[in-house]
């Protein structure tokens, strides 16, 4: 065939494209006129799109295009947006008396369970358990038994300062490392061990409780109390309950007798707004420990 | 078939353009019909004639009111009490509800909606095997939107071969006037019918002067401006177009129509051989048709009715209009096309009596499983609850013992009040002998809390079940909280269970 000749398909009457495979011709019909169109549309767009929006990379940057678009910045004002919208509703919050009023609020109170439920995942959860359940070490918030309290004002105040966090109003108690310290000898602490599996019923050697009583009441009962039902102003578990911290067996009491203990709790106020912690106090307290 | 008819079929010498006593041959081709289809063509414009006749009036009721319905539906206003949208046909995104004068529908009925579709679905089927695709011919957004801008064009352009002229002509300042009427008024309803589905997501008339102040939300706009370029160009540009290549119903209804389907027929039997009439010719030995293809001019499809039933034909019946004119004119019956069955052209042909037959094991089907949906929506709407109750256990953790040993489980507790007041409710929790039942925010007493939960809303409460360790019997025990409205007596209850470690 040669050059600038037009073969034309027999049987169709269209173009062939000159290309054959095993005697095969490809006819050239030409592209579908809406398709060509659209085409044409899409070129177009995308030259005014390169003229008002970010397009090319470069080395030291990208073009910014008339617009001067940033998908980033919206992202930020939006979010800003967002949480401006929010704190104004949460703003109603820090509108009460008491916080404890809030759950006599039917709408005050569905709010603060909403926002008090995001905040507590975002922020408690991870050491608290999801459902406020804790961990050993990590106290269990929906029973009933605080190490601070339970009421709205002191579970504000631990989540505002903390405990041995670093803010100079936070609450600190201490657990002493009587063993390893060497402030009671071995035996003592044995005996210790006894008397405080004894105080909350269990079975224990009545000689060693005996022997423990005046330790006891020497070493412990200035934070614990003299029964032992322990002192919340000083963040001094009950000793007598059924819930315990870091465990309540021989092995766990002796391990608390022998290297102190001392969790952390962050102080929140630098992180979280005031509304956010009166929300986060509500919620909390609505777990089902709240006194 | 005498020469004479070939000869004037195939081939029409330029002096044979009447196909009768005062009647002129059309001189039209059937674009879209079935020995001309190819795979690859560009389309043929298509410029169908007005006609009059009762399926032409019948036609610009149905447009009238379907369009009538569509534009003043979401202005109609249903009081529903203080807090609640007044609009009589409103689907409330951001509220979650969808509203239909006295019924109103909540996301977790959605099943309504899906029942509504069921119901459509087989009016259709019915409708088509009664009388073929009347759907199509008189009612369909497609036929209706297009119909309307052919009319349009006509006003604007005049009729046919006004329009055809214009088309041919050279560009001037009269051509570019009109079609610049033509497409301004083609936009207008474009814009009119996308700013109108707007209404049906919106308050309308709160959303009317912000749709026009540009303060309206963007989907809004998005929405208007989708239905806008749709309608624009499927019923400017596209139109036969949708119905023979994008929509799956030409393709479906071969299924629901049976040989007792009223559908738009020619009858060949009366109309062949066709052929022009001369004056003073006799009638004998001959068909009615004249070939002055006044259908194949009417049809929107651009389709010859004369080749039988094709799938491009909606059932519009403007054929029937025209060629009925004609037969008037040259006083011959009407009828030659008409709504006919394929039956009755057998047994017509047999020399039988026609026989019309709508009651059919089909349509008796099609009837019975409608009237079956549409009673089962209507006994459901009826009996549609008002309050619902949820009850949602604590699982992490199940349950949790506190400093005394009992063992308490929470519940998130959800009050649907789908009415539109505040009601007094009273929660009940049955739960074992011994058994302490509280509620953040609320009063206990005996088991019972009461309630007023907010019309048209959700209120949710925190409860819990404590049991002391000699009350649990075992790991899991039932526990019945339920919801009463003493006034009218209706009850939701919701079993659930107290778990702990058992005994």
């Amino acid at each position: 065939m040669a050059e600038n000749e037009k073969d034309i398909d027999e049987h169709s009457g269209v173009e062939t494209t000159g290309h054959t495979w095993d005697g095969i011709k490809e006819l050239n019909n030409p592209l579908p006129r809406w398709w060509l169109i659209t085409w044409y549309i899409c070129i177009a767009i995308s030259i005014v799109y390169m003229v008002l929006m970010p397009a090319w990379p470069g080395i030291h940057g990208y073009t910014k295009g008339l617009r001067n678009h940033s998908e980033r910045a919206n992202v930020a004002a939006a979010m800003a947006d967002l949480e401006a919208g929010r704190n104004e509703t949460l703003k109603k919050l820090l509108l009460v008396e008491s916080v404890g009023d809030i759950e006599q609020d039917s709408e005050l109170l569905q709010l603060s369970m909403a926002a008090g439920a995001s905040l507590f995942g975002d922020n408690c959860a991870t050491c608290h358990g999801s459902g406020g359940q804790g961990f050993v070490g990590y106290p269990n918030l929906i029973d009933d038994d605080w190490l601070w309290g339970g009421t709205f004002a002191a579970i504000q105040q631990t989540l505002q300062h903390g405990v041995r966090a670093d803010d100079p109003e936070t609450r600190i108690n201490l657990m002493l490392a009587y063993g390893r310290d060497g402030m009671l000898p071995r035996e003592q602490i044995s005996d210790l061990v006894e008397y405080v599996t004894s105080l909350s019923g269990g079975e224990a050697d009545a000689q060693a409780v005996a022997r423990a009583a005046p330790i006891f009441a020497q070493n412990c009962a200035s934070c614990h109390g003299a029964d032992g039902k322990g002192i919340q102003a000083q963040g001094a578990p009950n000793l007598t309950d059924a819930i315990w911290l870091y465990g309540g067996e021989r092995k766990n009491i002796r391990e608390t007798l022998q290297n102190g203990r001392g969790g952390v709790m962050p102080a929140w106020t630098s992180r979280l707004s005031d509304e956010q912690i009166v929300a986060l106090a509500v919620y909390v307290h609505s777990l089902g420990g709240g006194e | 078939m005498s020469q004479t008819h070939t000869l004037i079929e195939d081939g029409i010498p330029a002096v044979a353009r009447e196909a009768a006593v005062g009647v002129e041959r059309v001189d039209v081709e059937a674009v879209n019909s079935a020995p001309k289809r190819e795979l690859y063509k560009a389309r043929e414009p298509i410029y169908p004639k007005l006609v009059h006749g009762k399926f032409r009036m019948l036609k610009w009721v149905v447009l009238f009111a379907t369009l009538g319905v569509y534009y003043a539906l979401p202005w109609l206003r249903w009081a529903r009490g203080p807090g609640e949208p007044d609009q009589a046909v409103l689907v409330d995104f951001p509220g979650q509800r969808f509203y239909f004068f006295f019924i109103e529908i909540w996301p977790d009925e959605l099943y309504y909606v899906t029942g509504l579709l069921i119901l459509g679905a087989l009016a259709l089927f019915l409708a088509t095997a009664l009388f073929g695709r009347v759907w199509c011919g008189y009612t369909c957004p497609q036929t209706v939107w297009t119909d309307l801008y052919i009319a349009v064009e006509r006003l604007v352009e005049g009729d046919r071969n006004k329009r055809m002229r214009l088309a041919a002509a050279p560009w001037s300042a009269n051509k570019i006037s009109k079609k610049l009427t033509k497409h301004s008024l083609w936009i207008l309803i474009a814009m009119a019918t996308g700013g109108a589905w707007v209404f049906y997501f919106h308050d309308a008339p709160t959303i009317l002067p912000q749709l026009l102040l540009g303060r309206a939300p963007m989907s809004a706009y998005l929405f208007m401006g989708i239905l806008t370029l749709t309608t624009y160009i499927f019923a400017g540009f596209m139109r036969e177009q949708v119905c023979t290549f994008m929509c799956p119903w030409p393709r479906i209804q071969a299924a629901l129509t049976d040989e007792e389907t009223l559908q738009v027929t020619y009858r060949e039997d009366r109309g062949e051989p066709r052929g022009a009439h001369k004056k003073g010719d006799s009638w004998d030995g001959r068909g009615d048709c004249i070939s002055c293809r006044a259908c194949v001019a009417a049809c929107p499809m651009g389709i010859d009715i004369r080749d039988g039933a094709q799938l491009e034909c909606i059932n519009c019946a403007l054929c029937i209009d025209a060629c009925d004119d004609i037969m008037k004119k040259i006083d011959r019956p009407t009828g030659l096309i008409a709504y006919d069955t394929d039956k009755n052209r057998t047994l017509r042909a047999a020399g039988k009596k026609e026989t019309f037959n709508l009651v059919r094991p089909r349509t008796i089907l099609y009837a019975f499983v409608l009237g079956l949906v549409a009673v089962m929506i209507t006994y459901g709407l009826s009996q549609r609850a008002t309050i619902e109750l949820n009850v949602l256990r604590d699982r992490t953790p199940p349950f949790v013992q506190l400093s005394n040993g009992a063992i308490r489980n929470a519940y998130t507790v959800k009050i649907l009040n789908k009415s539109n007041e505040t009601r007094t409710l009273v929660l009940t929790v049955d739960a074992p002998e011994g058994a302490q039942i509280s509620a953040i925010g609320e009063t206990v007493e005996g088991g019972k809390i009461q309630l007023n939960p907010e019309s048209d809303a959700i209120h949710s409460i925190r409860l819990f079940v404590t049991l002391s360790q000699t009350s649990i019997t075992k790991s899991s025990i039932p526990v019945t909280i339920s919801i009463l409205d003493p006034q009218s007596g209706e009850e939701a209850v919701n079993p659930t269970v107290f778990l702990s470690e058992g005994k």
